[in-house]
């Protein structure tokens, strides 16, 4: 009885073990924990943005439609809920994504426009934030990195044998990735255009400001 | 010529490494706090970091280390300085109180990497006043090392102002018992208890499987460990095999090596302490 007893749960460990099922546990966790972090830092982005914007308004009041894009964008993202079971959806997913995309670029195109205002780039006040936002920007590029490992890691387990088949039986469906819809948009160095006052660029390039 | 084959595979993967890392430059080991790649600082001007640096770890527990490369192309100074600090993990575990300064200085380049734990006593404005400040302006003169000996500093003060739990001495790397260990640690356990009582009776083998364990723990976590857990496995052992039943075949038995726990050398040099950075601190140029 004893000896049987044994035999089960050697057999359940090494089973259980073997079949990916705490892999698939360890790395769905992971998944979790690498998507709170992307999610806090885009939070700390918007947090950012209303600051930035009043003190830019202070020197470059003109700037309407630049500084509208950009509180538009953040609004925007507020309304999407980034719950973490966003991330078991696709298209809500796709959804959260694109919104920080569009403020990512509003963001840029602000930061364009500034050049344009060397007193308020000497501002101690902007040169902190700006230092704040850089700062943020990396921290997201850093937190969707790690986002992306995670979920290479767990789908490699959800899709290779033998893990696949208890991925299948306890329902754990391969995961959505950062995709790089805006490649192109970011392979092309950001345009400074001096002097004419609207940023449209003739490509037809997504504006959203309107 | 029958060798020439396997040499000419062996000299294809020496000349191939694992593809996503051809193109980015090799973080360097961790070997002191300050790594100069371009042989721009004397070995006085090391020493004399080294010292100010590990007297900072000395009290207060944080780790500064200082990292001055030729180029970080193709990737950006942000990309690279994050890569060198998940691979040399400064700060202690768990309180991530690590900072690195990185120069890149064909690209005038620089970058201070700040902890997750020091993100409140270095905030990004902070680490970029530090750079425009006290940093560019030396290194626009070409002096490096007061450039670096001048940031060194800020960072440290800035890291004394912060209220941290005191440095520990015994450093006890995450020795990570997962309940898995502890569970066919639980069964070896078993098994050779039953082999042990077998051949040596019940108490004799309830001791012998005691010690044995004790010898285990010791290797894997050090005295105070070791003495628990050979305790602990002796009475476990003691009633697991109460039974005493003889003839059972574990001929291949007690595999006592079967944790195979990681544990840091901790020879002598500088090692990071396990923290980590979420891509806080700032970058600029000269």
């Amino acid at each position: 009885m004893r000896r049987f007893v044994m035999t089960v749960l050697v057999a359940a460990t090494v089973l259980l073990s073997g079949c990916g099922y705490n892999t698939l546990q360890r790395t769905d966790e992971q998944i979790k924990a690498a998507w709170a972090e992307v999610v806090n830092q885009y939070q700390r982005r918007s947090d950012l943005i209303p600051n930035l914007v009043n003190t830019v308004k202070g020197f470059a009041a003109q700037e309407q439609a630049v500084l509208l894009g950009v509180t538009n964008a953040r609004a925007k993202v507020g309304t999407i809920q980034a719950t973490p079971e966003l991330i078991n959806d696709p298209q809500a997913f796709t959804r959260f994504q694109q919104a920080q995309g569009e403020l990512s670029s509003a963001l840029s195109r602000l930061m364009v426009v500034v050049e344009r205002y060397p007193q308020l780039k000497s501002d101690q006040n902007f040169r902190d934030l700006q230092a704040q936002l850089e700062g943020t920007e990396n921290r997201i590029a850093v937190a969707r990195n790690r986002y992306i490992k995670a979920v290479q890691e767990y789908n490699v387990v959800v899709r290779s044998f033998p893990s696949n088949l208890t991925a299948m039986l306890f329902s754990f469906r391969e995961k959505p990735q950062f995709t790089v819809e805006n490649e192109k948009e970011i392979s092309k160095a950001p345009k400074v255009d001096f002097g004419t006052p609207a940023p449209q660029s003739p490509g037809g390039a997504p504006n959203g400001t309107k | 010529m029958s060798h020439a084959l396997p040499r000419a595979l062996l000299a294809a993967a020496l000349l191939f490494p694992p593809a996503y890392t051809a193109a980015e430059i090799a973080v360097p080991p961790l070997k002191a706090r300050v790594t100069d790649l371009t042989a721009t600082l004397t070995s006085d001007q090391r020493a004399a970091l080294e010292q100010k640096l590990a007297a900072l770890e000395a009290r207060k527990g944080s780790q500064v280390a200082v990292l001055l490369v030729p180029t970080t192309q193709p990737e950006t100074v942000e990309q690279y300085a994050i890569r060198v600090f998940d691979q040399w993990k400064l700060g202690r575990k768990g309180m991530d109180d690590g900072v690195l300064l990185l120069v890149a200085k064909n690209d005038r380049k620089l970058r201070i990497e700040v902890g997750y734990g020091l993100e409140g006593a270095i905030p990004d404005a902070i680490a970029k006043r530090v750079m425009d400040e006290d940093i560019a302006p030396l290194f626009k003169q070409g002096n490096f090392y007061g450039g670096i000996s001048a940031g060194t500093d800020r960072v440290s003060k800035l890291i004394e102002g912060e209220l941290m739990p005191p440095p520990r001495r015994t450093a006890a790397p995450g020795s990570g018992w997962s309940t898995e260990t502890l569970f066919i640690g639980f069964i070896i356990l078993a098994m050779a208890s039953q082999l042990l009582h077998s051949l040596l009776g019940r108490f004799l083998g309830a001791g012998v499987a005691g010690i044995a364990a004790g010898i285990v723990g010791y290797v894997l976590a050090g005295v105070a460990a070791a003495a628990i857990i050979g305790l602990i496995a002796f009475v476990i052992s003691l009633f697991v095999g109460a039974t005493g039943r003889r003839g059972i075949g574990w001929s291949s038995g007690g595999n006592w090596s079967s944790s195979g726990g990681s544990w840091s050398s901790g020879g002598g040099g500088f090692s990071g302490g396990g923290g980590s950075s979420g891509g806080g601190g700032a970058s600029g140029s000269w």
